[in-house]
């Protein structure tokens, strides 16, 4: 791809890209989210088209008019949505459009063994082409929708943030995957936030940055933080900024706490003017744990005490005490999309936007006009529909909530997963900020929970870290006390290494 | 993260699903079997050739449904596509007398004319709400509500708002309008009614067609998820042109049974109301009104119990309203057990 070129009106999504892949490698392409990345890609697989600039594939001149066009030249793309018919088995959604037939009738003993064949390559013969997509695992689904790559021929794969909701398994699994794909010569194009991704997987990255190329090389040769520098445009001094915090009053407290499935048990206190985070596995019942603090699932057992309040509660009782969750599914569950920024922003605290119980738009929009400055959320105006703004700006939307809520006890669930770099630093910043408080304008500490998969940024933002074991929550011991490596291992249960054996 | 690693369970599951429907359906056979007043005759023959009947028209028109519900649509415009089907032969038929020399001298061909326009009117209605939702990317609810009333206002244009009586001595013997003559007990030949035989044999064909045409699984691949459809080089477009149509030529039939059933008249007030019900046959019997899942077999268990549902409130003398409320409860008892038990799987 040379020069590659998409405006939308007047604003230009790529301006002159270039991007060159060959055939048996893995090509990272990084970025922050909104640097033109999905664009690219969806100008490579024909979902749009490129205004001006040249694509070559196999030295043919390339120009999808589709994403279907693309496909049968052999362009696949495989997105964090997948693409399956939930409903339909698994052989049919690997061979969809492309049936074997004869006259107007299925061939199912063909469709069956073809599906076969590519599931095989994939490395999912536990599942038999019979089998209901929507009731198969998300890894599975993903490499479902590869092994449909791989029966139509596909030369060139795109991965788009593939391990976004995988487990540590299913991630080594997709890894030797690419790599045996690659080994058959064919070319993938790996887009990933997670830079130890593309250093233990790839060959050879370019970095993108507001709509052009900015950087490429080959990975072995580029230290991390060059790669970092080029995405963000500026070194990062310090992505984690930790100001010297003091703790107060004990603002939530759980003992012996049990969902309805998870967790199992769980004690914790925590403090106004603190950052405790929560680590461990996906499935280890982290988010279980929030959602059932926050009266989103049912509490078994166990007591919990919330400011002056004690017990159970629903979520609307939850935010009038003061606590507030960002859901770790802001696509579905944390944000409205099709709603303004104003009217997500402002959902849980209507009063004062209008008289009586009335809401003045003009006053809801003008509430959110601070936090869209101070964050800064990037967008038109507070008008814009949360479905426009980029992940990052999203997330910040959501935390913004919380901030207009004036929540004391912030519950974040994955707070940074799948935003950019940049976004990140500011979130990072902004918790920094809320847990220092704000003697000045009399802006009290805030207390925060943190459940993150992502180790250096627990270790890089908490005061605290407990670790969730299948369901068992550890104690919450002092960061310095932690590494990466010590984590990962009572995550996973080895507690021999641990700095000090957590109670069970 | 439990896996089927086999497809065992689903197909169990399935199994399993059905069976509980074909529970359902005899416990409200048995129902009203027990409790209606014996001197109402529930179970006497001339009532169970009465429900036939019903099921007939009901279960015809629901397997187009089940199409187009599969393939993520709606049709609203079904009960009026089978009255303007009805009234189309009716029309048809009673042009015979006033019709040119070669018509009156050739009386077999009338009955197939009246079908060829009752189809042919039928199916265009099917072909207008394809093209619109297709070609105008229209939402099938707002479309076919169109249509309803379109196709409702032009049969009474049609019948020029009065009942049509074809001459009793054009009709009277002409096999369209005893498509539903009792046999004469469910255990001498032919058994059932022609036009039962009819439903059955378009029942068979279509569960056929859904399985083992390529069109059949496209249907399922659209109404699952269109946009990998769409991706997967599926012709979607041309996927629902298709069911509308054959939704649309279903209702016709099932019109021409209706005309039948009215011992050949064409009433165009008749059948107001009716997609609702064989929607809901089609819901009962298992089909997602997201799309993507349903089945010919599990229609027909619902149009039986829905239209058992109809008779036995009449013959228990119940009010219409209490056969609303019913009625209505019954839908919405099924579609929420149909919930549960998918919740639970997932």
């Amino acid at each position: 791809m040379q020069g590659v070129q998409k405006r939308f009106g007047a604003t230009y999504a790529l301006r002159g890209v270039d991007l060159e892949v060959s055939a048996g490698s893995v090509h990272a392409l990084i970025g922050e989210n909104g640097a033109g990345k999905s664009t690219l890609m969806k100008t490579l697989s024909g979902a749009y088209q490129a205004d001006a600039g040249e694509m070559t594939f196999d030295g043919q001149p390339y120009r999808p008019a589709n994403p279907l066009d693309a496909r049968s030249r052999g362009v696949c793309m495989i997105y964090q949505e997948l693409a399956l018919a939930p409903d339909l088995s698994v052989m049919e959604n690997i061979l969809l459009g492309i049936e074997p037939t004869w006259g107007p009738f299925m061939r199912w003993s063909e469709t069956r063994s073809i599906a076969q064949r590519a599931l095989n390559e994939v490395g999912l013969e536990t599942v038999t082409p019979e089998a209901i997509v929507g009731q198969l695992s998300i890894a599975s689904q993903q490499l479902v929708e590869i092994a449909r790559a791989v029966a139509v021929g596909c030369k060139i794969l795109v991965l788009d943030e593939p391990t976004s909701s995988l487990t540590q398994k299913d991630v080594a699994k997709l890894f030797s995957l690419v790599r045996r794909l690659k080994e058959k010569g064919i070319a993938i194009v790996y887009i990933s936030h997670a830079l130890e991704e593309v250093q233990a997987l790839c060959d050879r990255f370019t970095v993108m940055r507001d709509g052009e190329t900015v950087g490429h090389g080959r990975v072995n040769e580029v230290p991390v933080h060059r790669i970092i520098s080029m995405m963000v445009g500026r070194e990062v001094a310090d992505l984690y900024p930790r100001s010297v915090r003091q703790p107060t009053e004990v603002v939530l407290e759980m003992k012996d706490f049990a969902g309805a499935s998870l967790p199992r048990k769980a004690a914790l206190t925590l403090h106004r003017g603190e950052v405790v985070g929560i680590a461990g596995l996906i499935g280890a019942g982290r988010t279980e744990m929030l959602r059932s603090l926050f009266g989103l699932e049912p509490v078994k057992s166990g007591d919990v005490r919330i400011g002056a309040f004690r017990g159970e509660a629903s979520p609307g009782r939850r935010w009038a005490q003061g606590v507030g969750l960002v859901s770790e599914d802001r696509k579905t569950e944390g944000l409205a999309q099709n709603l303004s920024i104003a009217e997500n922003l402002t959902l849980t605290r209507l009063s004062g936007l209008g008289p009586w119980r009335f809401i003045r738009p003009s006053r809801q929009r003008a509430a959110c006009k601070p936090w869209i400055d101070a964050l800064p959320i990037k967008c038109r105006d507070a008008g814009q529909a949360v479905e426009d703004l980029s992940g990052g700006n999203q997330q910040k939307v959501a935390i913004a909530r919380l901030l207009h809520h004036d929540a004391d006890i912030f519950l974040l669930d994955e707070p940074t997963r799948g935003i950019d770099v940049g976004s990140k630093a500011q979130i990072y910043a902004l918790i920094d900020r809320l847990a220092l408080g704000d003697p000045s304008t009399g802006k009290k500490p805030k207390a925060i929970l943190v459940v993150s998969s992502y180790l250096p940024e627990l270790l890089g933002i908490c005061d605290r870290i407990a670790v969730m074991t299948r369901g068992i929550l550890g104690e919450a011991l002092p960061v310095a006390s932690w590494t990466e490596h010590s984590l990962m291992l009572a995550a996973t249960g080895q507690t021999s290494d641990a700095p000090s054996s957590p109670p069970v | 993260m439990s896996e089927p690693t086999d497809s065992a369970p689903s197909q169990s599951k399935r199994v399993l699903a059905f069976a509980a429907r074909l529970v359902a359906l005899v416990c409200v056979y048995l129902f009203f079997a027990v409790l209606t007043p014996g001197s109402k005759g529930f179970t006497s023959d001339a009532n169970t050739q009465l429900m036939l009947q019903d099921i007939a028209v009901v279960a015809m028109c629901a397997i187009g449904m089940t199409l187009v519900i599969i393939a993520g649509g709606i049709d609203l415009s079904a009960g009026s596509t089978i009255a303007l089907a009805m009234i189309t032969t009716a029309y048809v038929l009673n042009l015979g007398p006033k019709g040119a020399e070669w018509v009156r001298s050739s009386p077999h061909l009338m009955p197939i004319l009246a079908v060829l326009a009752a189809m042919t009117v039928a199916g265009t209605v099917g072909l207008i709400n394809g093209l619109l939702v297709t070609s105008l990317r229209m939402v099938p609810f707002i479309v076919t509500l169109g249509t309803m009333q379109m196709a409702r206002g032009l049969a009474k244009l049609v019948a020029n708002e009065q009942n049509i009586y074809p001459p009793s001595d054009v009709v009277g013997d002409l096999w369209i309008a005893r498509l539903l003559d009792p046999a004469r007990t469910v255990f001498t030949f032919p058994f059932l009614p022609a036009a039962v035989w009819l439903v059955i044999l378009c029942a068979l064909l279509a569960s056929l067609f859904l399985r083992y045409t390529r069109l059949g699984r496209h249907a399922f691949a659209v109404g699952s998820n269109e946009k990998t459809a769409v991706l997967c080089g599926v012709p979607v477009l041309r996927t629902k042109l298709a069911v509308y149509l054959i939704s649309g030529l279903f209702s016709g039939l099932a019109g021409i049974i209706f005309f039948a059933r009215l011992g050949g008249i064409g009433q165009p007030t008749e059948a107001i109301g009716y997609e609702l019900f064989v929607i809901a046959a089609v819901v009962i019997g298992g089909a997602s009104l997201l799309g993507g899942r349903g089945t010919v077999l599990g229609t027909m268990i619902g149009a039986l119990i829905i239209t058992i549902l109809r008779n036995g409130g009449v013959k228990m003398g119940w009010p219409q309203y209490t056969q609303e409320i019913v009625m209505g409860a019954v839908i919405v008892v099924a579609v929420a057990i149909d919930n549960l038990r998918n919740r639970r799987r997932t």
